[in-house]
């Protein structure tokens, strides 16, 4: 370890507000990226389902219509 | 001798070899994000010049690296797409996109908060930063035409086009602006040429680099599946995997 | 099936029709120099009228005008044609598309930039730019400006079936403009020192001939998406 204490870890020489705004928005975008990403599997998935839902409905439409 | 290739033009095939690729590229991204930051951050020694404040490289530099990759890797997808005609290969085109423009983001921001503490000034007109800076407008610029257009299938192939002349002209940008920098900054040193780099700190930032690589492709790999989904919404495959999970 | 005409009836024919067609819309041709006008008269007003300082600044406004007003007169490059379907005649025909490209460009380059080439005096005078620089800009913009009409004319390919393609094109085009940008204003900047500066007009003319050989490529390409 190249600190000697967590308070030194997070001054970091001095330049601790550089290091950590570099870090903190690096992994806040990648963050970000990845759950869009994610969000946006579980949003196709939501609406294929929404679209079986109403082609059922439409299918028991039509039979009650004919019967 | 690519036969073996041919399958994956078909859509099923491609979403399945992405399901099959995915894992493995999501442990290796968590595995070597958490080892290279760790590293990076905490046990590699400081720099003599620069202190602690160098330690924003194991992000800079593979963000950097990993924004060029990223742009070629949609290039190469672009030419695929439009010499073979393969709509898979747009599909690529378009889900690299983001993800890439991401990287660039990253890479344009942890320069200036590094540039900040080192030259004084959290933007500089150096060669590399506007450099990237214009590889930025080139991944927004194959986004917003991707988004401007409503048929896909036509949005797909202009973006190809659009990728494939950024991709020709990405050297000549790079290297015009090179030239341009040099005639007008003078002497800007820019620090920690990877050929010095000593290799207490030369094995961290490859560590990051894979890491970084490995975040772009499984993210990647997550944007195309669900490109692949959303163009064959309508099949009873894309149905099945409902059943599924 | 067999071509009645050659490839240079071709190429004229597409040629002078569009030159035709712009000189009968006099605005079409007066409304981009009137706006390179205007632009290059803001600067002074905006930063002061100090010679020294104008001079100084003078190539990077002429050539940021040029960009500028070269982007406003690329919409209407294929919009007309894509309009009425002359464009989609031209895709259908049996002659290559590129060669109906170079005529078109061609044609959008005598009508935009050929006359600020002409007009470069007039904006020396207003600029303060050093006389030993004159030819200087001259040759760049004659270099230049056909440059930037054929990478324009890529970005106005790929957004003319789209609605509001106009400001689109502009962010597709600009960072393509910037190698141009760099090496012209490199070259005025160097002639104002007395210095050599043949070696960035050979890039421009090295960058010109690529563009004029491969540029019509991507355009048609694009323009068959486009009208898909």
């Amino acid at each position: 370890m190249q600190f000697d204490s967590f308070s030194d870890f997070i001054a970091m020489g001095g330049y601790g507000f550089y290091v950590w705004l570099s870090f903190g928005t690096c992994a806040l975008i990648l963050l970000c990226i990845l759950l869009n990403s994610l969000r946006d599997t579980k949003r196709i998935m939501a609406s294929v389902e929404q679209q079986i839902i109403r082609e059922e409905r439409i299918k028991k439409a039509k039979q009650e219509q004919t019967s | 001798m690519w036969k073996w290739l041919h399958p994956y033009a078909k859509a099923e095939r491609a979403y399945q070899l992405c399901n099959t690729l995915l894992p493995y590229f999501a442990v290796v991204t968590v595995i070597t994000m958490i080892v290279g930051w760790v590293w990076g951050l905490g046990f590699a020694p400081a720099d003599y010049q620069q202190k602690d404040s160098y330690r924003i490289i194991f992000i800079h530099v593979p963000s950097a690296i990993l924004s060029m990759g990223a742009y070629s890797s949609m290039a190469i997808a672009a030419i695929v797409a439009l010499v073979w005609q393969l709509r898979n290969a747009e599909l690529a085109v378009i889900a690299i996109a983001p993800v890439g423009a991401c990287i660039t983001a990253i890479a344009l921001i942890t320069g200036a908060a590094w540039g900040k503490p080192m030259w004084g000034a959290w933007w500089v007109w150096d060669a590399r930063l506007t450099s990237e800076l214009i590889l930025l407008f080139l991944y927004l610029g194959v986004l917003s035409l991707y988004h401007a257009f409503e048929d896909k299938k036509s949005a797909g192939r202009a973006a190809s086009i659009l990728a494939i002349v950024g991709v020709i002209n990405l050297p000549i940008i790079h290297y015009s602006v090179e030239w341009w920098n040099t005639l007008h900054q003078g002497a800007t040193i820019t620090k920690l040429d990877t050929k010095a780099i000593d290799p207490s700190m030369f094995w961290p930032l490859m560590v990051n680099i894979l890491a970084f690589a490995a975040f772009v492709g499984t993210v990647t790999l997550i944007r195309l599946k669900n490109e692949i989904l959303q163009r064959e919404k309508h099949r009873p495959w894309v149905r099945a995997l409902l059943n599924k999970g | 099936m067999t071509r009645q005409h050659s490839y240079w009836q071709l190429f004229s024919a597409v040629f002078s029709k569009d030159v035709k067609l712009a000189f009968r819309q006099r605005a079409e041709i007066v409304n981009p120099i009137l706006f390179f006008l205007i632009v290059i008269s803001l600067f002074p007003l905006a930063i002061g009228p100090e010679p020294g300082l104008l001079a100084r600044m003078a190539p990077g406004i002429i050539w940021v005008a040029a960009l500028l007003s070269t982007m406003l007169g690329l919409d209407k490059l294929f919009r007309d044609d894509y309009n009425d379907g002359s464009l989609e005649q031209l895709i259908a025909s049996s002659y290559p598309l590129s060669l109906s490209v170079l005529g078109k460009v061609a044609a959008h380059w005598v009508v935009t930039g050929l006359p600020l080439v002409l007009m470069t005096p007039l904006f020396a005078l207003l600029l303060n730019l050093e006389s030993q620089s004159l030819l200087a800009t001259v040759l760049t913009l004659l270099l230049g400006t056909p440059l930037l009409s054929f990478i324009g004319a890529i970005g106005a390919g790929l957004t003319v079936g789209l609605q509001k393609g106009g400001i689109l094109m502009s962010l597709l085009v600009l960072p393509l403009y910037i190698p141009v940008l760099i090496f012209a204003t490199s070259a005025i900047d160097t002639s104002s020192m007395s210095l050599d500066y043949s070696g960035q007009l050979a890039i421009l003319g090295a960058m010109l001939v690529i563009a004029i050989i491969s540029a019509p490529i991507a355009i048609s390409s694009a323009l068959k998406v486009s009208v898909s």
